[in-house]
């Protein structure tokens, strides 16, 4: 069951792999935008360059969360599996790991941008896909029920970051630490600690938005 | 395996105040085909949604097969297939690829797919979007993927709208095969003398309550009168 909805996630994904290149532009324009605010500070925009990408992240990881959402309300094709039957669980996991690999690939190729714009580049790779993974999926496990939950309704826009920003606050603090120590230097390996909250508020958010989901879209 | 009848018991439905269903009883005997009348808001949108457990009824008791359609809606979900006015199909993808989603998701074999957009007449366009369709062609596609979950109990909303004339045929054949099959298909159309035609029995809501209930042939001597919903 969760193959098959890993697979139609994925199909639909490709299908309208279009708004990707779009929500791609956005983020990179977050980014640009928030050079301009820091003015040609070089240690500053290096300084402040995690925080950023994170930023440019999150306001991206709205319109790709609420757009994932579109094609199931469009003629209610998720009521039409969930009548097949299907399980709750196994359409939200698929969903939420297709968002986590949209979301994933989408900060991987944000970082060439900030390397750009804000002169911040690191020869720890590895750790920053490490700490992009992780913080992906902190945004796509409650991001995804929450855009479920708003997708019905007229001001989903604006709920959806209103419902999601407060929530995932200690996921997105793990992450900008992370980044920044990976960007800026570690010498006392604290980056460390930030991956292993940023994984245990993962497995929090994956466990409990499985569980709940069934119930904030079935009546 | 339980009997595929249909027993509903003093079942009301209310969106916000106003009651949709209000006090609702029928049976549906094992192989029959039911037709369900009724003017633009009668409530029988409503009743067929209640039916397939997409919603629940407020009150009163709901048996699908044998199992109660609010407690035991997984059980009844395996028996029951809805042809909604929602058709339920991805935009996005080809007539082929969501019919394979929903095989995927049955676990059934993906080969009854083609065979299925044969019947329905769809085979030359298999790989087109659907966002390219006709209503009559969308609505030929969400017949196929009735058909593809081999249900015991077919709720059919609207089954004539949208479709040409040789569309109406294939909606015939499709209901007798079914019923030959030993399939209970509850129909609501606006095609009085059609469905009539088509059905054992026949069930008339007006403001959301069972006004008339009876043998299909004489349902056309019926006419309601008002629309809207329950008092």
């Amino acid at each position: 069951m969760l193959g098959a909805a890993i697979r139609k996630e994925l199909l639909l994904q490709w299908r309208t792999r279009g708004q990707m290149m779009a929500v791609f532009v956005f983020g990179a324009a977050s980014l640009l935008l928030f050079s301009f605010a820091i003015g040609p500070n070089a240690l500053a925009l290096r300084t402040f360059s995690g925080g950023f990408l994170w930023l440019a992240l999150l306001l991206s990881s709205t319109l790709t969360l609420s757009e994932s959402f579109h094609a199931e309300m469009e003629n209610r094709a998720m009521e039409g599996l969930l009548l097949l039957p299907s399980d709750p669980r196994a359409l939200y996991y698929a969903k939420a790991i297709a968002n986590w690999l949209q979301l994933t690939l989408l900060g991987v190729a944000l970082v060439p941008v900030m390397v750009v714009l804000y002169d911040a580049g690191t020869t720890r790779l590895l750790t920053l896909l490490l700490i992009i993974v992780l913080g992906a999926a902190g945004l796509s496990a409650p991001g995804t029920l929450y855009a479920a939950m708003t997708a019905q309704l007229k001001a989903k826009q604006t709920l959806l970051p209103l419902l999601l920003f407060p929530l995932i606050v200690p996921a997105l603090l793990a992450s900008v630490k992370a980044t920044s120590l990976v960007i800026l230097g570690d010498a006392m390996g604290e980056a460390k600690s930030w991956l292993i909250l940023l994984g245990a508020f993962d497995l929090i958010y994956w466990s409990m938005c499985g569980l709940l989901y069934g119930r904030v879209v079935e009546e | 395996m339980n009997e595929v009848t249909i027993d509903v018991e003093r079942m009301a439905r209310r969106y916000g105040t106003r009651w949709a269903l209000a006090d609702v009883t029928f049976h549906v005997p094992p192989a029959t085909v039911m037709m369900v009348a009724g003017r633009n808001g009668a409530g029988k949108s409503t009743l067929f949604r209640v039916l397939s457990t997409a919603i629940r009824p407020d009150r009163g008791s709901v048996r699908i097969g044998g199992f109660d359609a609010v407690r035991q809606r997984e059980d009844v979900r395996r028996i029951v297939a809805l042809l909604s006015h929602q058709n339920y199909l991805y935009e996005a993808l080809t007539a082929k690829e969501n019919l394979q989603v929903v095989a995927d998701h049955l676990g059934a074999g993906r080969e009854r797919v083609m065979p299925l957009l044969e019947t329905v007449g769809l085979a030359a366009r298999a790989d087109d979007v659907i966002s390219t369709f006709s209503a009559g062609m969308r609505k030929r596609l969400s017949f196929a993927r009735v058909l593809l979950q081999d249900p015991r109990i077919v709720l059919l909303d609207e089954p004539y709208g949208a479709l040409d004339p040789p569309g109406f045929d294939l909606v015939d054949q499709v209901i007798a095969d079914l019923k030959r099959g030993g399939a209970t298909i509850l129909m609501a159309t606006h095609q009085w003398e059609r469905g009539a035609q088509m059905s054992d029995v026949a069930l008339v809501l007006d403001q959301g309550r069972v006004v008339w209930q009876g043998p299909a042939a004489e349902a056309l001597q019926y006419e309601p009168r008002a629309t809207g919903g329950a008092r």
